[in-house]
């Protein structure tokens, strides 16, 4: 590498790197559906919980895109203000669930040794329960609440990160700047803050951008139950469920908040495997070596 | 071999003792006195005393924890809360209910995800590519319960092809009632040559195991096309190539066994998170599985029934990895050393 790279290619490596179309389009709307969501009152064509019993369940029509539900509630409009809170709990559960896996997963990883393995092992437990099912027994033993999903979820979610951070940490904690920074007398608190956490979140942030569209979908289905968000609040997984009874007369009132948890999780879901696939192509050998006896794994990574 | 065994086992233990733990934590956590749930808002103070002692509930936690434990492993589960009747005979009705559902899924996912998988991996970055990747993230995209009810109202509601609820005809238990061995409906109508449930049950089964093979037949064809794509840059690949076999031949001929090989502990894996998945797609078509069971303890606040289908699955979920692991540890031996 004694040339100057050509522009083109020096273009590419500043520009944040979008692998593919899938990602791109994935991104695109992720944008469109976070200001959708920020934008709500504003964008909303009528007033968030105007209750309008003359119009009632309505179909869609030029004056009420989606319909109205059964109290004559705009569909359209509780959509919007529906997806503040959806993300809200899904930016809440991802903050919280990843602030306390790297925390205790990079000192797993740094300090090794029992440390390493009690807090392994404590991981273990928390794995061996399908998400849904640790979230949904918590939630259940809980009052009903947007802040019980969250605590739930932060709960079920925060051992992925331990083992995802734990496993880099341990890898960074060999190099040689950090083995230098011993040497120097650098006390270990600050090393870990200076050296290993830093340089342990890549791995992370894209584990973050691949489950953001699980832990939407059982957020939603948490709330779908009757365990999360509650009436008036709006959020998708609860209009769903309040659109349910009219389904086989009325589909409109449940088959939009719907869509939107089916496009936001799939926009999540490209936007995740695109960041994934750029990173395995940068770090080279990285996704050969999990695709073969690693894949268990890869795969226990893949269903949560 | 032996001793990797034994180490996987050993800590498959320890997990599922962390889960009974975990589960009493969780049972520990809930708001109330059980007793006043079990004897009823209208109980006198001395039925509340009495039900106290009966379930230990005056005794030190760890006391509880260890009468909890002792109580398992004798095979006494609780008495549900809603149902009046030992959780563990509720859990032996239920749980073959959703192993039929899940597994007709896995089925589904197993014949669809793989081929599909093959399809996308043989035109890669093509046309059959692009909607085979688009349409696995769709399919694991969607939330359960909302493709529940969509397909409910279009095929059964509207179209009328299949039944809207239930797991077979009602009437059919007194034509033609059912002897059971195994609890698992269809399994036991064919055995006995039961035809009229037979039937019932498959036409029944349709709806509700496609809404649960979604999930699983997407994480599959992801699976497939990845692993055969990373078989594809492998030396046999190339001296397959040179020795003139064509693209498809390659693929199905050589690379789709070593290709299976993560894909088969997928399958595993898979199967215990549609056990819980399909907890909001029985509570839909009435599908009579863990999932009503667990619905109709949520609503009764049954904690009793809630630890019991909780631990079961949980257990499950262990076993599916040990399960994995095994059979890893013996396909390639490589996996023993971590």
């Amino acid at each position: 590498m004694t040339e100057a790279a050509p522009a083109e290619v020096r273009l590419r490596r500043t520009l944040p790197r979008i692998p593919d179309r899938f990602a791109a389009l994935g991104a695109v709307l992720i944008v469109l559906i976070v200001l959708a969501a920020i934008f709500a009152p504003w964008l909303a064509p009528y007033p968030a919980d105007q209750l309008n019993p003359v119009e009632a369940v309505r179909p869609p029509s030029g004056a009420h895109w989606f319909g109205t539900d059964q109290v004559g509630r705009d569909v359209l409009t509780r959509v919007l203000y529906g997806g503040r809170t959806s993300l809200f709990i899904a930016v809440a559960v991802l903050a919280a669930s990843s602030a306390v896996g790297v925390t205790l997963g990079v000192v797993a990883g740094y300090a090794g040794g029992w440390v390493r393995d009690v807090i392994m092992r404590i991981t273990d437990v928390f794995l061996a329960f399908p998400a849904l099912l640790l979230s949904l027994a918590l939630a259940m033993v809980l009052q009903p609440s947007v802040n019980t999903v969250i605590l739930a979820l932060a709960v079920t979610w925060w051992p992925w990160y331990a083992r995802l951070a734990a496993a880099s940490a341990a890898s960074i904690a060999t190099r040689g700047y950090v083995d230098a920074a011993r040497c120097l007398g650098v006390p270990a608190p600050r090393i870990v803050l200076r050296h290993v956490l830093p340089n342990s979140l890549t791995p992370v942030l894209v584990q973050l951008s691949l489950d953001a569209g699980g832990v939407l979908l059982i957020s939603a289905a948490l709330s779908y139950l009757g365990l999360g968000a509650q009436e008036p609040t709006a959020e998708w997984g609860l209009m769903v469920q309040e659109g349910q009874t009219l389904f086989t007369t009325n589909w409109w009132v449940a088959m939009f908040p719907g869509l939107a948890i089916m496009v936001t999780a799939f926009a999540f879901n490209v936007l995740g495997e695109g960041l994934r696939n750029a990173l395995d192509h940068r770090s080279g050998g990285a996704r050969r070596e999990r695709a073969e006896p690693a894949s268990a794994e890869a795969a226990a990574r893949v269903v949560k | 071999m032996l001793r990797y065994l034994i180490r996987r086992l050993g800590q498959a233990l320890l997990v599922v003792a962390g889960v009974v733990v975990l589960t009493f934590v969780i049972m520990r956590l809930v708001p109330g006195d059980p007793a006043v749930a079990f004897t009823g808002p209208k109980a006198t103070p001395e039925e509340l005393a009495a039900a106290h002692r009966r379930f230990g509930l005056d005794d030190p936690i760890p006391v509880q924890l260890l009468d909890y434990v002792r109580d398992l492993l004798s095979g006494d589960w609780g008495i549900s809360l809603h149902t009046k009747q030992p959780v563990r005979d509720d859990l032996y009705l239920a749980f073959p209910a959703s192993l039929e559902l899940v597994g007709t899924a896995l089925v589904i996912a197993v014949v669809v995800g793989i081929p599909v998988g093959v399809l996308a991996a043989r035109f890669k970055t093509k046309f059959p590519d692009i909607g085979v990747r688009l349409g696995s993230v769709l399919a694991v995209s969607i939330p359960v319960f909302w493709l529940a009810l969509a397909l409910q109202l279009v095929f059964a509601s509207t179209l009328d092809w299949f039944p809207i609820a239930g797991e077979y005809d009602g009437e059919l238990d007194t034509t033609s009632p059912l002897t059971l061995w195994t609890n698992i409906t269809i399994v036991d109508a064919l055995i006995t040559g039961n035809w009229p449930i037979f039937t019932s049950t498959l036409h029944h089964l349709v709806l509700p195991a496609l809404v649960v093979a979604a999930y699983p037949t997407g994480v599959i064809a992801q699976m497939t096309r990845a692993a055969l794509i990373e078989e594809g840059g492998q030396d046999h690949t190339r001296l397959e190539r040179a020795l003139g076999f064509g693209e498809t031949s390659i693929l199905t001929r050589f690379a789709l066994r070593p290709a299976l090989n993560p894909v088969l502990s997928l399958i595993a894996l898979v199967f215990a998170y549609s056990l819980v998945n399909g907890f909001l797609v029985e509570a839909i078509f009435n599908w009579p599985g863990l999932g009503r069971y667990a619905a109709d303890s949520i609503r009764s606040l049954d904690t009793p029934a809630i630890a019991g289908v909780t631990l079961l699955v949980a257990v499950m979920y262990v076993l599916a990895n040990l399960v994995v692991d095994i059979l890893q540890g013996f396909v390639d031996p490589r996996t023993r050393a971590r």
